[in-house]
């Protein structure tokens, strides 16, 4: 083989390889898409039957039930408007509690949402813009500290 | 009055920056050598201010000076000493001003070890630095400035965020950092190169030991940040795809790929503008890493809105940085040739894989980690993408590029023929075969589809990174420190690679709510419950339990792990209990109390994880090693006559 033509063959093979590879890339960024949704987005319209997405919100205060001596939860989230039962079995992460803002992974099942994740973020500063907002109508109790209040935002 | 002190000392270096800048990039321009003599004082008289104005918010933090805004934010009286210094750079303000801190550092170092470069690229080197510490000291005085006043002051301080109280993240920002500014050496590089319009080989050599370093220290800062993820908050993982790990791990990918296209540039004189491409990215990664995580850009972009100077600088600079480089790039890069052909199967070819593979794993992440916030921006449906996405990615890219280096590490520069490596290749790989499927199929049992391939591919690597030194060895041929260097670097990645299939594999994880009494079987181990009471420490009070590890009934260690609540933040934190032993970590992690007497807990059996860590820590070690080559320091004389061949051959 020529130089030129094996460099004509390294050419077809990197421009193919990275074909692949934006191909296999595309497929996998759509399947692994999630939607955010608040509750409200939820009694307009629900996603399709099945699919996985993201329910962010309040945890409802007083709405928290325990099965005792189990991992087994079950909240309301709600954003002021509209509210939904979700479900968990697992550890909920340290920033989990009543009153504070939730980002939960799941698919809805007869009415309910059962979450196969609820999300430990590093602390509130990464929690999505709905949630922070509803922070911000509601003032959080005085220990929450607000995101970015460190920032001097 | 010592705040003040600080504040106007960044002031000062703020301007002496702007001269460096000037005087730097315009008198080497003009030629004009009285003009360039101001540059090396500047760097030196901003490295002393810049200091003077981080030991002056350092003073601040350890003297409890709550009238400053920052201070009051990040730290508390019953904090404890260490913490108080790490507080510093514990959000935003703090960061921006270690970061130029780092900067001038670096740039102080360039100025000493650049006396033997030619006078006008020392200073445009230097004046380009200048530029980027203008940049960040402008963006840090205007809109973030560390030592703002809160008036009256409070009693005491909001303290630092518990989960940053721990004495791996205290480092991990600052060695991060150095990676991160590091790469503003290359890019400086890279600019002067361009400025000058020439690039040769001795270029390349001289920003080597720059970038390599960078890297090194960067690896350092992403494995620490993982390690405490892993004990911390990670409640047993070591690595989630979080955009603020994305964001420092896109410009290590281009970092590797950079060293190694260096690498090809100063040996072989090929991939010049790709070279300065990369050097480029890679910089311009850092900045949006840096700039993303501490800026709140993440949250949202809707924190633009909520400070828009702060935003809009940001977006500004960026411009300014990425898109200057750029134009220069596009009006400079054609200038230059590389000459030197190559086969496909030569020592280069190898490495314009490895930089094609590293480059569209770096896009990847890119898009993974963007597309929310670029979504956010347009004001699309909010949108993210969940970690599949990259674990289904990552093996696809990381896995032939693996192969690629167990065979490319053979092939010799510019010619083809691995014809009589072939045998050494063949008999590394079947060596390979045989203890991998062993390991896998004899010890642990099959696995995942991709688990014995990563697991031979990583035995594979290891093995043949030895071939070559070992054979050297035996001729009694030296050993440079380069090789040396460059061979634990890859069995760093042999390592790494054999330990993420393993651990991905074979851990055992198992959530429960348990009672004091019980036990948690795992296969050949049990984790017993005994008992659990409360603690104090000196910022926080909690619960502490006792879990012994049984393997076959009888005990092995004992495990401790809490659950903290940080008095004056009111959060609670997680410390795993983990017994590290050297093939696998006994972890158990302790949340609420469930009720009924009973509390949720995490256990699990992590073969191999600590091997990641080892893997980062051989690489870095493997780069500082390739650094301190000899070669490097005897640039003083051998490089003066080169360089005059080598810009004559270019001028022409």
């Amino acid at each position: 083989m020529t130089p030129r033509r094996q460099r004509m063959f390294m050419v077809a093979a990197i421009v193919l390889g990275v074909g692949v590879a934006a191909w296999l890339g595309t497929r996998a960024f759509k399947s692994n898409l999630m939607l955010y949704y608040d509750p409200s987005d939820l009694a307009v319209q629900m996603p399709p039957a099945g699919e996985r997405f993201r329910l962010g919100g309040m945890v409802e205060k007083g709405s928290l039930q325990k099965t005792s001596g189990t991992l087994d939860i079950q909240f309301l989230v709600t954003d002021y408007k509209h509210t939904v039962p979700v479900k968990f079995s697992g550890i909920v992460p340290d920033l989990f509690r009543e009153g504070q803002g939730v980002v939960a992974h799941g698919r809805m099942q007869a009415g309910t949402f059962v979450a196969d994740e609820i999300l430990a973020k590093h602390d509130e500063n990464y929690m999505p813009p709905e949630v922070a907002e509803s922070l911000k109508n509601n003032p959080p109790p005085p220990n929450v500290p607000v995101p970015s209040a460190s920032g001097g935002t | 009055m010592i705040p003040e002190l600080g504040h106007f000392a960044l002031i000062l270096a703020l301007i002496l920056a702007g001269a460096q800048a000037f005087f730097g990039i315009a008198g080497a321009a003009r030629g004009d050598a009285r003009w360039q003599a101001v540059v090396r004082p500047a760097v030196a008289g901003q490295f002393v201010l810049v200091s003077t104005a981080i030991g002056a918010l350092m003073y601040a933090f350890v003297n409890f000076d709550f009238s400053v805004l920052y201070v009051a934010s990040n730290s508390n009286s019953a904090l404890p000493t260490f913490y108080r210094v790490a507080a510093l750079w514990g959000a935003h303000e703090g960061s921006l001003l270690l970061w130029a801190w780092i900067l001038a550092t670096w740039t102080l170092a360039v100025a000493i070890l650049s006396r033997n470069l030619p006078t006008s690229f020392a200073s445009r080197v230097m004046g380009v630095l200048g530029f980027v510490s203008f940049g960040f000291l402008l963006f840090t005085v205007a809109t973030s400035n560390p030592f703002e006043r809160l008036l009256p002051a409070p009693a005491d301080g909001r303290d630092l965020n518990p989960v940053l109280q721990d004495p791996a993240l205290a480092i991990h920002p600052p060695m991060l950092y150095m990676g991160y500014v590091g790469f503003s050496v290359a890019f400086a590089f890279a600019c002067a190169a361009m400025l000058e319009g020439k690039l040769d080989q001795v270029w390349a050599k001289w920003t080597r030991p720059w970038t390599t370093m960078a890297w090194a220290f960067l690896s350092v800062g992403i494995a620490l940040g993982s390690w405490w993820a892993y004990y911390e908050l990670g409640w047993g993982g070591y690595w989630f795809w979080d955009p603020v790990e994305n964001a420092s791990f896109m410009p290590w990918l281009v970092g590797t790929a950079l060293i190694h296209s260096l690498a090809a540039t100063e040996k072989r004189g090929v991939f010049k503008s790709w070279t300065l491409l990369l050097a480029i990215l890679a910089f311009s990664l850092s900045l949006l890493g840096t700039f993303l995580v501490r800026s709140g850009v993440l949250t949202s972009v809707h924190s633009f809105a909520a400070d828009p100077t702060r935003g809009l600088f940001i977006l500004g600079f960026l411009i300014i940085v990425i898109g200057g480089a750029l134009a220069l790039y596009a009006w400079r890069a054609p200038l230059l040739k590389s000459p030197a052909g190559f086969e496909g199967t030569a020592r280069e070819a190898f490495l314009l894989y490895n930089n094609i593979f590293l480059v569209v794993a770096a896009a990847m992440v890119f898009v993974g980690t963007l597309a929310p916030l670029i979504a956010d921006a347009l004001k699309m449906t909010p949108l993210s993408v969940g970690s599949p996405y990259f674990d289904n990615l990552f093996p696809i890219l990381m896995l032939p590029l693996g192969a690629l280096v167990a065979v490319g590490l053979h092939a010799a520069w510019k010619r083809g023929q691995l014809g009589n490596s072939r045998k050494r290749i063949l008999l590394g790989f079947a060596a390979a075969l045989v203890f991998g499927l062993a390991i896998v199929f004899l010890g642990y049992g099959p696995g995942k589809p991709l688990t014995p391939i990563g697991v031979v591919l990583g035995i594979w690597i290891i093995l043949s990174s030895l071939i070559d030194p070992v054979d050297r060895l035996r001729r009694r041929l030296t050993l440079p420190r380069a090789i040396i260097g460059m061979t634990i670097a890859h069995i760093g990645l042999g390592v790494c690679i054999l330990a993420i299939s393993t651990v991905e594999s074979y851990t055992v994880e198992r959530d429960a709510a348990i009672a004091t009494g019980e036990t948690l079987t795992m296969g050949r181990y049990a984790y017993r419950f005994d008992s659990i009471k409360e603690i104090e420490g000196p910022n926080y009070g909690g619960v502490r339990a006792e879990v012994t590890v049984l393997r076959d009934g009888v005990p092995i260690t004992v495990l401790h792990p809490e659950q903290r609540h940080y008095w004056v933040q009111r959060s609670t934190l997680t410390e795993a209990g983990i017994a590290s032993r050297w093939n696998m970590d006994m972890f158990v992690a302790l949340s609420k109390e469930v009720g009924g007497g009973r509390w949720s807990v995490r256990a699990q059996l992590r073969p191999l994880i600590d091997w990641v860590w080892l893997a980062a820590g051989l690489m870095a070690l493997g780069g500082v090693l390739a650094t301190t080559d000899r070669r490097y320091r005897a640039r003083a004389t051998a490089s003066e006559p080169a360089l005059a061949q080598g810009s004559a051959a270019e001028a022409t």
